[in-house]
């Protein structure tokens, strides 16, 4: 072999060929990861090694709110006390209200011998940064595998549902929220009790009702709640507001625009729900009402 | 090529394998932090801007690997879709290897002009990428952060560069 070159010469393959080679492995990775959503553990191992950094990044934002919190003034912690025994006062009167109701709504689930909605334990989480990828809406919280957190709970903030959670790290989990292109939520009008499914357009601050007869009974200022057709979300935690309500007869389904209720970009506390009580049988009667296409594409 | 456009070539001392390696925590660090709002559209992508920089600067002490792996950091910590940054580092370390000699010649201002066509580059492949996976075009400030990337290269660049600078010899005077 008198043509191989000596060994100060050998530099390895080219870097086309390398190019070529990191190619082939990332279009294998993202192929996996789109299509087949196959590589959960290397998400979850290469969350361990970045939780450090992250944590570390996230320090000084951590310290300069502690400090700022020490030098709250006593005015403002006086205002804010007051601010907080009225609503307290209002809470506590909408929740005997709500007491009286739920005993008497018990009776009569019991009476119809439906099951008793059980309330969802819930677990109090913080967003720690909204993930920067631009094509998706997504944040993360500080609650993961750790806090028990599993994918798929429903997430909220004290005035209505902001997402669900999608991908869970170690101490870290995804939650993707109601804004989100991709995602999906199957609602109740309150007004007028018609089932619908609102997505998310990936764009802040607005949602749409998809496939809506034109002559479906929705108004601008409709109230949106969840129907808890799915099996994901409770049934009856606001969702949305409809903001913009266009009936054009070229097309076949009206166009009906909403904002979304709760703070899905501007609260930093949330609560994660725990796992729903799996569904029983449909009782007969509820099954002619819900069409197959309005369940929730999971 | 005028002499305007050529920058003095420099004698600098080789640079270690541990500073390249701080460089890049660093970066990372920087894109970790809770950036919102404009900001987050505004900022550049630091671990591209250093790779990059490394890659025309020591051709040989960054490889494709390490570079990858990068990217697997960023996609999951940004919630991308796994592989879209590392597909992008590769592509921006075979570039940078590619044109090393040729950038490396030239003074600042074109050195930045290649350094925004090199990341509206990745900036494409990383669209390409997410466009084939269904989501829409997130609007042109898309690429903003490629313009403020290479506006911070001459600043990146003169601070990457002061360990390698030799330290003026006290015998001498």
């Amino acid at each position: 072999m008198e043509h191989t070159p000596p060994p100060l010469f050998r530099t390895g393959s080219t870097p086309l060929a390398r190019l070529m080679i990191f190619s082939m492995l990332s279009a294998v990775v993202l192929i996996a990861d789109a299509r087949f959503n196959h590589l959960q553990t290397l998400r979850q191992v290469v969350a361990v090694v970045v939780y450090p950094l992250q944590k570390l990044a996230a320090a000084p934002d951590a310290i300069g709110s502690r400090i700022s919190d020490f030098f709250v003034t006593h005015s403002a912690l006086r205002h804010d006390n007051q601010q907080l025994t009225e609503r307290n006062l209002e809470l506590s009167r909408s929740a005997q209200l709500t007491e009286a109701l739920r005993k008497e709504n018990i009776h009569l689930r019991g009476l119809l011998g439906a099951r008793t909605r059980v309330a969802a334990p819930t677990m109090a989480a913080e967003i720690i940064y909204a993930a920067r990828d631009p094509f998706s809406r997504k944040v993360m919280i500080d609650q993961g595998l750790q806090g028990g957190i599993e994918a798929g709970r429903p997430v909220i903030d004290h005035i209505g549902v902001i997402g669900q959670v999608t991908r869970v790290y170690p101490w870290l989990s995804e939650v993707t929220l109601i804004t989100d292109k991709g995602h999906l939520v199957p609602v109740l009008n309150v007004r007028t009790g018609l089932r619908a499914v609102l997505s998310g357009t990936g764009d802040d601050g607005k949602l749409e009702l998809r496939f809506i007869p034109l002559t479906a009974d929705f108004l601008i200022g409709d109230q949106l709640v969840t129907s808890g057709i799915d099996g994901v979300y409770p049934p009856g935690l606001p969702v949305a507001e409809v903001t913009h309500v266009e009936r054009n007869t070229e097309y076949l389904f009206a166009s009906i625009a909403c904002k979304p209720i709760a703070g899905v970009h501007a609260h930093a506390q949330v609560l994660v729900l725990g796992p729903l009580p799996v569904l029983p049988e449909r009782p007969q009667d509820d099954a002619k009402d819900v069409p197959q296409k309005k369940r929730k594409r999971l | 090529m005028p002499a305007s456009s050529m920058s003095r070539q420099e004698l600098l001392l080789p640079v270690r394998p541990g500073f390249i390696l701080v460089t890049l925590i660093i970066g990372l660090l920087i894109n970790f932090l809770p950036w919102s709002g404009w900001a987050l559209w505004v900022r550049p992508d630091f671990v591209a801007l250093i790779v990059l920089y490394w890659c025309i600067e020591e051709p040989r002490k960054l490889g494709f690997f390490a570079a990858w792996c990068l990217g697997l950091l960023m996609d999951v910590s940004e919630g991308s879709l796994l592989g879209q940054h590392a597909l992008a580092y590769c592509i921006l370390v075979y570039i940078g290897i590619a044109l090393h000699r040729r950038v490396q010649r030239f003074s600042m201002a074109p050195q930045v002009m290649h350094v925004i066509l090199l990341l509206l580059f990745i900036d494409l492949v990383t669209l390409l990428v997410r466009t084939l996976g269904g989501a829409e075009f997130p609007g042109y400030t898309y690429f903003l952060g490629s313009f403020t990337g290479a506006a911070l290269w001459p600043v990146l660049s003169h601070l990457l560069k002061l360990p390698q600078r030799p330290r003026p010899d006290p015998d001498r005077v």
